[in-house]
């Protein structure tokens, strides 16, 4: 795992005690809020619903037990004990006090985390597949690259004031779990010819307009992927819309200039900006790899957990959904999930965090990983302790079977605590977790991702869920839209919407109408319901949702 | 004709702690919406905003929010608004924590 370099300390320290000085000068009453909103924005605090809320980066989703548990201290100490993980692999606290979060800060150095650049129009948190390093099917740890990016972009003077935020997502899978298309960049790498690269992809999100991201080049090779971003970012800054803010994402300058246009004058940026490159970077980034190396893998076997599997149907039911294939046979790849029935997906309270800190410790070389999906991933742990960590789990509360299936919801706060939303979230998310747990349906459902947002500006990724609801104010009242078939896997897709909303009331109940029919019309087991979708269209579920002829109609119209 | 006034409250968060806050009938800030003053006109809407506005040292981003006489005082009319009078609905936090 990365450890802060004496610079890396010395720059976050010296940020915090800025913005310690700038807070106390908003206090005072020497800074108006327009003044002030900006510099709270860079580092990461917001004001909210019902308070303000502050947003710490995860880099890559990674953290280690004293990082974890830090965060459990800090939000019992100026919190109200719990965080909560977001889909951009962050953490928010939802209830500090203006003057606390110089001390939050402080707390953050010092395990070597912070906050800036979680908000504002900048490079935000670069995320990554939350199975990196530890994944089967990997071609190469993605967070040195992602380590690399956080360096060069946090405080980048080119780079303080872009036309609006800029996120950037890195995977080393083919399999896409960070949801690469749904960035301003998303990077794969990618072997060829025995060298590793990436293909860059441009232009992706989600928001009020939804968008597949681009291939912008298909293979650029590590050393000139730097110089390579640089000019990408360095193009959407000239040519980036700062007009109008919902048309200044990069997804917009894409499109309104395409992507031929936009590959020529990042090609001839790139040619300017290479020279400049001395080669530092490529150090830099050898000096981050060699500080992913792999922990050491205890050749201890496996241990008897088939024997445990075979006794104990709570534990087989765990380890079948739970567990994914480490690239180390006698190692699995553990997803706590945050989802427990009824609970608000990505909370995790102060002493579920300490457990997690000493699990992680104790057992899986001390390292954690948050996933967009809001959950905690224990990515390098023996399998011969999955039994004594399920215990634990047990004990915490945190040992739900629910990873990958409809219950396993992304929601993101809503109108619970968020100044944007349009509607909640997080009940309908309660609402249809109970509801499955109540028919007991969701292991004959299978593997199913159901996402919400509260709003237009998605981040509960809804157009890229099988199931996505998106939450709105009409005329001050609730109503929910379905949209259905997204994809945030390799093979990216926006989900095409069902018809009318539904009242707050009525969002569950429809949920599960969807689900019924798709059990009556699905060719079998094997077929999940996103095969189901793509192999019948939206026409049934029309019908499930809306009535019997609904889907015909509907079809008709469009 | 013109369309006739929708009654305000004028709301605002709290500077140090964020919470809620409505502009009271003398002036101060109270934490109970049923407590604020019903604005009436736009007239008086219009300035109480501007006052606000000049008073950041207090209070973060006032704005003016429909609002209609009840029984015991002005009740919100939007759906957000009775939110914010409470707090968020998976927690008992905010407001509601101390009610």
């Amino acid at each position: 795992m990365y450890r802060y370099s004496e610079f890396d300390e010395a720059f976050v320290r010296s940020r915090v005690a800025q913005f310690r000085e700038q807070v106390a000068r908003r206090i005072d009453g020497s800074l108006t809020e327009d003044e002030f909103k900006p510099l709270r924005l860079m580092n990461g605090l917001y004001l909210q619903l019902h308070a303000y809320m502050l947003r710490v980066a995860i880099p890559y989703g990674t953290l280690n037990g004293a990082q974890m548990r830090a965060l459990a201290d800090i939000a019992d100490r100026w919190d109200k004990g719990y965080g909560h993980f977001t889909t951009r692999q962050n953490i928010q606290f939802n209830w500090p006090k203006l003057q606390d979060v110089p001390d939050m800060l402080d707390a953050l150095a010092d395990v070597g985390m912070h906050a800036i650049q979680t908000s504002g129009n900048t490079i935000r948190n670069v995320t990554a597949d939350h199975f990196a390093g530890a994944a089967a099917d990997e071609v190469m740890d993605p967070r040195p690259v992602a380590e690399l990016i956080r360096q060069w972009s946090t405080d980048h003077p080119e780079f303080q004031f872009l036309p609006r935020k800029f996120k950037v997502a890195v995977t080393g899978s083919p399999a896409d779990r960070a949801v690469t298309a749904a960035h301003d960049i998303g990077l794969r790498l990618v072997l060829r010819d025995g060298a590793v690269g990436a293909q860059v992809l441009v232009g992706g999100g989600l928001g009020r307009t939804p968008m597949i991201g681009k291939v912008l080049k298909d293979f650029v090779p590590l050393a000139d992927l730097l110089p390579y971003l640089e000019a990408v970012v360095a193009v959407y800054n000239l040519i980036g819309r700062r007009d109008n803010k919902y048309k200044a994402r990069i997804k917009i300058t894409v499109h309104e200039t395409g992507i031929e246009e936009i590959r020529a004058q990042v090609e001839a940026e790139f040619a300017a900006r290479k020279p400049l490159f001395s080669g530092a970077d490529q150090a830099a980034l050898a000096a981050i790899a060699a500080q992913f190396a792999p922990p050491e893998f205890d050749a201890a076997g496996p241990g008897d957990d088939a024997e445990w599997r075979h006794a104990d149907p709570v534990f087989r039911a765990f380890v079948d959904t739970n567990v994914t294939a480490h690239r180390h046979p006698d190692y699995a790849i553990l997803t706590v999930s945050l989802k427990a029935h009824g609970a608000t997906p990505g909370d995790c309270s102060s002493a579920q965090m300490r457990v997690l800190a000493g699990l992680a410790e104790r057992y899986a070389h001390d390292e954690l990983r948050v996933s967009h999906e809001q959950n905690i991933v224990l990515p390098h742990l023996p399998r011969r302790h999955l039994k004594a960590v399920h215990e634990a789990l047990l004990e915490a509360g945190l040992a739900t079977a629910n990873v990958g299936l409809a219950s396993d919801i992304i929601a993101c706060p809503g109108m619970d605590y968020c100044a944007l939303a349009t509607a909640r979230s997080i009940p309908v998310a309660q609402g249809i977790a109970l509801r499955l747990e109540e028919l007991r349906v969701e292991r004959e459902v299978g593997p199913l991702k159901i996402k919400i947002s509260g709003c237009i500006n998605a981040c509960g990724h809804h157009h890229v869920g099988h199931i996505g609801i998106l939450g709105l104010d009409r005329a001050g009242v609730e109503t929910y839209q379905i949209t259905l078939g997204g994809d945030g896997g390799p093979d990216a897709a926006i989900g095409e919407r069902a018809g009318p909303g539904f009242a707050y009331d009525e969002i569950v109940p429809a949920v599960e109408r969807i689900l019924t029919a798709y059990l009556a019309l699905r060719e079998g087991p094997g077929e999940t319901f996103l095969d189901a979708v793509r192999r019948v269209g939206l026409g049934p579920f029309r019908s499930a949702l809306y009535g019997e002829g609904a889907g015909e109609a509907q079809a008709d119209a469009a | 004709m013109p369309r006739p006034f929708v009654p305000k409250v004028l709301t605002a968060n709290a500077l140090i702690e964020g919470d809620v806050v409505y502009l009271a009938p003398d002036g101060g800030w109270t934490r109970h919406h049923a407590q604020a003053e019903l604005i009436e006109d736009e007239a008086t809407a219009a300035l109480r905003l501007l006052d606000a506005e000049a008073r950041g040292h207090e209070v973060v981003g006032p704005y003016l929010a429909d609002a209609a006489r009840g029984p015991k005082g002005p009740e919100p009319v939007h759906v957000r608004e009775s939110f914010r009078t409470r707090g968020p609905s998976n927690y008992a936090h905010g407001k509601q924590e101390r009610a």
